[in-house]
């Protein structure tokens, strides 16, 4: 295969990497003033990348000698990502400068580029190495990002524990990814997938168990699973809500399809070793996420939990595996993100008198009075975060559920069902907060036009009238599952 | 069939109406509630008159069928089509709802928009319950349902709405979720998710003890059974009047109408496997929950336990398994849905005027209230089941195919009549007999026309059902029919109740305890 025809099934990165560096000096001679030009330009080169997946990028194949894969499963996440990531830049503007003492700086979005280049590496590694290097690109912007606001003491806080915990799991999976290379002699998946399926017949090398143990814990930690969770609601709590959203919805796909990837592609024919421990770690943080959220009053933290709670159904589906399931979880991840990003939006909406940012749940007390149309978005997300028919999220939870009951996992998939109900308490509580309760002192500010715009365009393709589109994605996510088998 | 999709206009009608809510203020979100319940209402006397029963007639009518996308192997299809059970459940709903939306017509002052916009989902998902033919759509339907109830227990209920909303909500969906599982093994053991395929296919007898048990627990919750019924009071209670009609009216007949359409037809064996069970919880209900109403001192709460032991008739009735039981049990199903909607607009009516529910408070309303006394006799006795109303037809027939099968249910079964008539007479004397010795009751005003029209309507079907109850049994005739032939062939497999000698065509033993149950009566 030509060189170039292999950079060519790396376009997508190509531009973002070439272009956040130009934006990159751009911010550095042009300052404070380009901010706004800077964020545009990222957007336009997150569509660019976008529209650069249609070519080889996402029928190329294998590139670099097995290092990349250009395939359509790599599209599947990349496109949600680029949304999510482009949305992330959409709506800092409106927020930084309604908070007093932080502006927004152009190096903002030059960040959620940069992590962005290392989440399409992510989902596109065919290498333990390549995934590891994407991983870190990914993280360290997003260690910044988290304490993007330098004279909050949160935000830095958030950026801190989010930098030491993150290195401490960094280590692990590297660990892991040292033992696997030591016993299977390679890092490729294709020689990994050799080495374990070896070991079917006779029970597997202790060595490379340790190996698929520590990977799964590193890869746990990202997906902020539990028991390797405890990171997840600090670093929301005090990360600015533009960046909250973007850790809950881009990196968060990343994770998921580069677990996906690395449980299927290079450690498959370990399928009944790993399945163990993600049904474990699925049920621990469907019931964990659920119950520690119950007690919750900042929103932010709420929604953190949520995102733990989320993550434990998404692994139901790599639980069942095969095509089916993984189809199930490139489609959940897609509509979580929906709702996700939904959720946050109008998280932002929420500010006192003086902008300052209100993140508690008592704050949205009768905001169906105050705020109808508000109140009922955020409604919509909440009861289909909670999987109630007929709104997207139960056709999320719907499609995992029947991957696994397919695999024969009946009980699991039985107790992960009966654990949604504790989820659907609190997500209930905030609708009766916002429904039930008597008006508090309403929020200040308006809505404007590109986040309400996103508001309501979550919340309709949420609502029954994305049944429309749910079988198109539905059918892609198949397409994009097929391409790992 | 092609022609007029009649099913998607009735669930189309109320849809567009309750966004159209939302944008109308308070009184024109009622004229607007009004209206496109009374189109549906129309269109339901139409529906009445194009549906076929007799010889001939197809089982599943006015069917509709789009697939909307497949996944993971399973096909989710707007699939719609009626049989007679459907056909008279959603009769039913869309003779209640103009009732209900002039039931808040002056109650409701509140959030007027939002509120009828909440009635009108209730409708359309209601109506979607009892016609969807596609086993996810049904499921839609019927899960979706929580969230309208919901909002209008807790924005517009009691004082005690928010415990009462969450309890609701919970209790129900623990119930379904299981049955959501089952669903689905179902779907991927059939390759199917047409209902009316479903209802055909034979499933494995080991497989048919877990899909029931499955279904049992929402189906159970839904109805409600003794012992996962406490939710019912609770909710009645704090609902608002409307809600409580509705509730009552419909919403209780989910249980009954997923029986009818899943656990019998597609878990045959199972059903008589368990039928003791439902025998012994149904016993339990009818007379446990008509003490605890004879002991009420809150009107709205007795009639809601009044429910709980209406209910376990109809449960005792479907599993009968024979044509009196079943036919019973659609006509007490009716029946409630008319009569305890009608008690609860009585309660409510009184309830706009004094602001309570207690029964200690009002006395001698006969007096300075006569048409409200008259009418309020009527449903009385309706519930008690007195000749001549709704309830005698329905709770006859279900008693006499329970005699049927075991004489021992049908007795206890029976006590609950008698209970009943103790419960409601005696509310009614401490409410309308007596003197009128208190000053704001003496206060009260009789009712009024639009008081009048609802309850007149009301009572006017309950007496249709009494007098000529053929009307509503017949559409479904063929449908008991082909029901209980169902479950012969079943409980012959199981070789339950086998007092007559079957000739012939021995079948391999099957190897259930259920066979140890041999016809001791």
């Amino acid at each position: 295969m030509s060189y170039s025809m292999q950079l060519l099934m790396t376009l997508p990165e190509l531009v973002l990497a070439a272009g956040s560096i130009v934006l990159m000096l751009v911010a550095a001679f042009g300052g404070q003033a380009s901010t706004k030009l800077v964020s545009w330009a990222s957007v336009a080169l997150l569509a660019g990348a976008g529209i650069a997946l249609a070519g080889p990028a996402s029928t190329g194949g294998v590139a670099f000698g097995g290092l990349f894969r250009a395939d359509a499963f790599a599209t599947f996440a990349k496109v949600v990502i680029y949304v999510a990531a482009a949305v992330s830049i959409l709506i800092a503007p409106n927020f930084f400068q309604r908070t007093s003492g932080e502006d927004l700086r152009p190096e903002y979005p030059v960040l959620i580029l940069l992590s962005t280049v290392g989440m399409g590496m992510m989902v596109s590694a065919g290498d333990l190495l390549t995934l590891y290097v994407g991983l870190e690109l990914q993280s360290l912007s997003a260690y910044i990002l988290a304490s993007f606001m330098r004279r909050d003491t949160r935000s830095a806080e958030a950026g801190l524990k989010y930098f030491v915990l993150g290195a401490l799991a960094s280590g692990i999976l590297l660990y892991g990814i040292s033992l696997v290379y030591g016993f299977a002699g390679t890092t490729l998946f294709g020689g990994i997938a050799e080495a374990y399926s070896a070991g079917t017949s006779g029970g597997q090398h202790t060595g490379l168990l340790f190996g698929l143990v520590f990977v799964f814990a590193g890869l746990a930690f990202k997906m902020s699973a539990v028991p390797f969770h405890m990171w997840t609601p600090d670093v929301y709590e005090g990360a600015p809500t533009p960046v909250t959203a973007y850790f809950a919805s881009a990196p968060k796909v990343a994770a998921v399809a580069m677990a996906v990837r690395v449980a299927v592609d290079a450690m498959g024919p370990a399928i009944f070793e790993w399945r163990q421990i993600v049904i474990f770690a699925s049920l621990a943080s469907i019931i964990f996420g659920a119950v520690a959220a119950i007690g919750q009053t900042n929103i932010k933290r709420l929604l953190a939990y949520s995102s733990i709670n989320n993550v434990g159904f998404a692994l139901i589906g790599l639980a069942a595996g095969g095509e089916e399931g993984v189809a199930s979880v490139l489609l959940y991840m897609a509509i979580y993100v929906i709702m996700t990003i939904g959720g946050f939006l109008v998280v932002l909406q929420m500010r006192g008198e003086d902008g300052e940012p209100i993140e508690t749940i008592a704050s949205l007390s009768g905001m169906s009075r105050t705020r109808p149309g508000l109140a009922a978005a955020l409604a919509i997300f909440m009861f289909s975060l909670a999987g109630i028919p007929p709104l997207l999220g139960f056709f999320a939870k719907l499609g995992v559920f029947i991957a696994a009951v397919h695999s024969g996992l009946i009980v699991f998939a039985t107790v992960g069902a009966a654990a949604s109900t504790i989820g659907a308490y609190y997500y209930l509580k905030i609708v009766k907060t916002m429904y039930f309760d008597d008006p508090a002192p309403a929020f200040a500010g308006k809505t404007n036009f590109v986040e309400g715009g996103l508001i309501a365009i979550s919340a309709v393709v949420i609502s029954p009238v994305g049944w429309l589109v749910l079988g198109a994605m539905g059918t892609w996510s198949l397409v994009a599952a097929k391409a790992l088998f | 069939m092609t022609g007029f999709p009649i099913l998607s206009v009735l669930l189309a009608v109320p849809a567009v109406a309750a966004v159209l809510c939302l944008f109308v203020g308070a009184q024109g979100a009622r004229w607007t509630a009004l209206l496109a319940t009374l189109v549906n209402l129309a269109l339901g006397a139409w529906l009445w008159t194009q549906f076929q029963h007799g010889d001939g007639a197809p089982q599943w009518q006015f069917v509709e069928h789009v697939t909307l996308f497949k996944m993971g192997g399973a096909e989710f299809s707007w699939a719609l089509g009626i049989d007679g059970f459907a056909f008279l459940l959603i009769e039913l709903s869309l003779f209640l709802m103009p009732i209900c939306i002039g039931a808040s017509w002056l109650s409701v002052t509140k959030r007027v928009p939002e509120y009828m916009a909440a009635f009108l989902a209730t409708e359309v998902l209601m109506i979607g319950t009892f016609a969807a033919q596609d086993l996810f759509l049904f499921y839609v339907f019927f899960e979706g349902g929580l969230i309208p109830m919901y909002l209008i227990i807790g924005i517009w209920g009691g004082v005690n709405r928010i415990y009462a909303s969450y309890k609701f909500f919970l209790y129900t969906l623990l119930g379904s979720l299981l049955m959501l599982i089952a669903m689905i093994a179902m779907v991927l053991n059939t390759g199917t998710t047409s209902i009316p395929v479903l209802m055909a296919h034979d499933f494995p007898a080991n497989w048919q003890t877990w899909l029931w048990l499955a279904f049992f627990a929402s189906f159970a919750v839904k109805m409600p059974m003794w012992p996962v019924h406490t939710w019912l009071p609770d909710a009645h209670v704090q609902a608002p009047t409307a809600g409580s009609v509705i509730l009552a009216g419909v919403l209780l007949k989910l249980g009954g109408y997923g029986f009818l359409r899943f656990s019998l037809p597609m878990f045959p064996v199972a059903s008589v496997q368990f039928m003791w069970v439902v025998f012994a919880l149904s016993c339990v209900a009818v007379v446990y929950t008509s003490l605890v109403a004879l002991v009420q001192s809150d009107m709205k709460k007795l009639i809601a336990y009044s429910s709980v032991a209406h209910m376990a008739i109809v449960t005792m009735g479907l599993f009968a398994f024979n044509a009196n039981g079943i036919d019973g049990a659609m006509m007490v199903m009716l029946g409630h849905g008319v009569v305890s909607g009608a008690l609860f607009l009585c309660v409510g009516i009184i309830y706009d005027r004094l602001h309570t529910r207690e029964i200690d408070r009002y006395g001698g309303l006969a007096i300075n209230m006569p048409r409200y006394a008259v009418l309020f006799l009527l449903f009385t006795m309706a519930s008690i089941g007195l000749p001549g109303t709704s309830n005698f037809v329905g709770e006859f027939f279900s008693l006499a195919g329970v005699y049927q099968v075991s004489t021992w249910t049908a007795l206890i079964g029976t006590t609950g009549i008698i209970l009943g008539a103790a419960y409601m007479l005696y509310l009614f004397r401490r409410v309308v007999w007596g003197d009128l010795t208190k000053d704001d009751v003496k206060a009260m005003p009789d009712l009024d026309g639009r008081e009048v029209a609802m309850l007149v309507a009301l009572a006017a079907v309950v007496l249709w059902m009494g007098v000529y109850p053929t009307s509503f049994t017949a559409p479904m005739r063929a449908d008991v029919a082909r029901l209980t032939q169902r479950l012969d062939s079943a409980a012959h497999t199981l070789s339950i109740s086998d007092s007559k000698p079957t000739p012939g065509s021995p079948q391999a033993a099957p190897t259930h305890e259920a066979s140890a149950h041999e016809g001791a009566h």
